[in-house]
């Protein structure tokens, strides 16, 4: 099939200047189904582990079928359980995302862009950032309460440090080449931290939020565990305690979800500042 | 007139890159600096650039001291150095914004069409190749009228091909502001091709050790004898500014020799 594609371009001339210069469309609109082959191995195992409970080989009690998960998170749909406590959940990590984040740029750009703040920050915040963040949980239930307060102010944390080392650090290793480019021209600073610096610590500062995210949601269960009535930690601990295991497994498959789906709205919607960008990125 | 008066740069860790320079250069002329590694060429650049500053002595320009970057000083890289988030036509824009938006339009398109590169106007700099975005960065210097371009080894990274066709683009450029221009090669043909004035640097510490006039006239004809002659000449210039026994240049005796004479 593709070898007819590739014949018929060679052999006309339409076809040949479209193989010499394949346009950016043209690159779009090949789907590589190759990338389907990773749905391959999960959908395999949970059809052997649906047959092996059906055939009576196994129990599936404290490991469920995929059925009887899908049912249970079916069920928690219908009665809107799920949405209350997905939109808790991201609404605590939104949160705590957007505050542990602004931080996280505001002081990894002061300490990235000059010396003096660098020497006076960082190594406070790396005395910090030693310690594990799961220890501030008691104090900061002291000092904001067990409702939400500390509960972001935790994730926030969590958020804070790689997006403030990784702003930090993309600021610190800009092309020194690049920066004489805009000395050359005679930028002032504020002038060559907008039209250069800037730019150039785009693809990295996604680079940091996104990990940010990622460790938002590792804290999210974290602050759910120590004591909430609503959100998908809570699904989890609640499904520990009335062993349902089935439970548990349909909200580390929300949490999944969730995961994937935020991550990839934070990379759809920072393409456009990276689109430049001379990697492999689009194909990862 | 570009100057420089007792020009030396001793680096923090006391390396002495240049040592006493003393070279005037006329408006609209193109010297080369040649020499072997380390002799300070790209140092002396550095310094007219405004990206370095001096240990003592000065740069002039017009009797002004140069003491920084200066709005008649462009300087073409050795690598391209375009900024990747910046389509081709703005990064030859890029030193333009005190112009208006369509004069900038018009010396953009203007200095891409003379590199030859008009349809990629709006590409990203990664769909080019290296020659072509060499010649993009050669636009981005001239597109700002410079009364002086420095070339540090724009041309070394390319084929000798390509390194042809850049030859003839950058006269062509030169030709309509005639900027003075001074290059670092280490290309003794390149700097026969396109200078007025070949001057052989020295290293340990950086110094001239002697110029030589390449008085051939343009469009230069590679494959003639008075161009092998001027090649000849300044290779064995070279060979002698890298050989520790001839410490002073010939010029330098027959003068002491004119001296004896009377």
């Amino acid at each position: 099939m593709s070898g007819d594609i590739a014949t018929s371009a060679w052999s006309s001339q339409q076809g040949a200047a479209a193989l010499a210069a394949p346009s950016l469309a043209g690159k779009r609109r090949a789907f590589d189904w190759r990338v389907l082959l990773g749905f391959f191995l999960p959908i395999a195992v949970a059809i052997l582990w649906e047959a092996a409970v059906h055939a009576g080989l196994a129990q599936g009690r404290l490991v469920p079928p995929p059925s009887r998960i899908f049912v249970t998170l079916w069920a928690l749909a219908k009665t809107g359980e799920l949405w209350t406590h997905t939109w808790m959940t991201l609404w605590r990590v939104v949160v705590g995302f957007v505050i542990g984040g602004l931080a996280g740029i505001v002081f990894g750009a002061l300490s990235g862009s000059s010396q003096t703040l660098r020497r006076l920050l960082d190594p406070t915040l790396q005395a910090l950032r030693a310690i594990p963040s799961i220890a501030w949980v008691p104090l900061f239930i002291l000092w904001l309460g067990i409702f939400e307060a500390s509960k972001v102010a935790l994730i926030a944390v969590g958020v804070f440090f790689p997006v403030y080392l990784g702003i930090a650090g993309a600021i610190l290793s800009v092309d020194r080449k690049l920066v004489e480019v805009g000395q050359v021209f005679r930028l002032s600073r504020a002038k060559l931290a907008r039209r250069i610096l800037l730019p150039a610590v785009l693809p990295e500062g996604v680079i940091a939020l996104r990990s940010g995210l990622g460790l938002g949601f590792m804290f999210v269960v974290a602050a759910e565990f120590m004591g909430a009535s609503e959100g998908l930690g809570y699904l989890l601990v609640d499904g520990q305690q009335m062993g349902k295991p089935d439970q548990i497994l349909a909200a580390i498959i929300a949490f999944a979800l969730l995961g994937k789906l935020a991550d990839s709205l934070l990379v759809l919607a920072t393409r456009p500042l990276v689109r430049w960008q001379d990697t492999v990125r689009e194909r990862l | 007139m570009l100057t420089f008066e007792h020009l030396s740069k001793t680096y923090a860790d006391g390396t002495r890159a240049l040592s006493d320079i003393n070279l005037s250069v006329r408006n609209g002329e193109i010297v080369a600096l040649v020499g072997g590694s380390g002799c300070g060429k790209t140092t002396l650049l550095r310094l007219i650039a405004g990206l370095d500053r001096a240990s003592a002595g000065a740069i002039k320009l017009e009797g002004e001291v140069l003491s920084g970057p200066h709005p008649s000083v462009g300087i073409v890289f050795q690598e391209p150095r375009l900024l990747p988030w910046l389509s081709v036509f703005d990064n030859i824009a890029f030193g333009l914004d005190h112009v208006s938006a369509a004069e900038r339009k018009a010396r953009v398109e203007h200095a891409l069409e003379k590199v030859g590169l008009s349809e990629h106007a709006r590409r990203w700099p990664r769909d080019l190749s290296g020659g072509q975005q060499q010649r993009i960065s050669i636009a981005r210097a001239f597109v700002t009228n410079p009364k002086v371009l420095l070339l540090d080894e724009p041309f070394s990274a390319l084929d000798a091909f390509t390194r042809a066709s850049l030859h003839e683009h950058l006269l062509g450029l030169w030709e309509e502001t005639r900027p003075t221009v001074v290059l670092v090669t280490h290309d003794v043909h390149e700097a026969v091709t396109l200078a007025d004035r070949a001057v052989v640097m020295q290293p340990k510490p950086g110094r001239i050790f002697d110029e030589l006039p390449l008085t051939l006239s343009r469009p230069r004809d590679k494959t003639e004898l008075p161009f092998e002659t001027s090649v000849r000449r300044v290779l064995t210039a070279l060979d002698h500014s890298l050989k520790p026994s001839h410490q002073k240049p010939q010029r330098e005796r027959d003068r002491q020799a004119a001296a004896l004479w009377w």
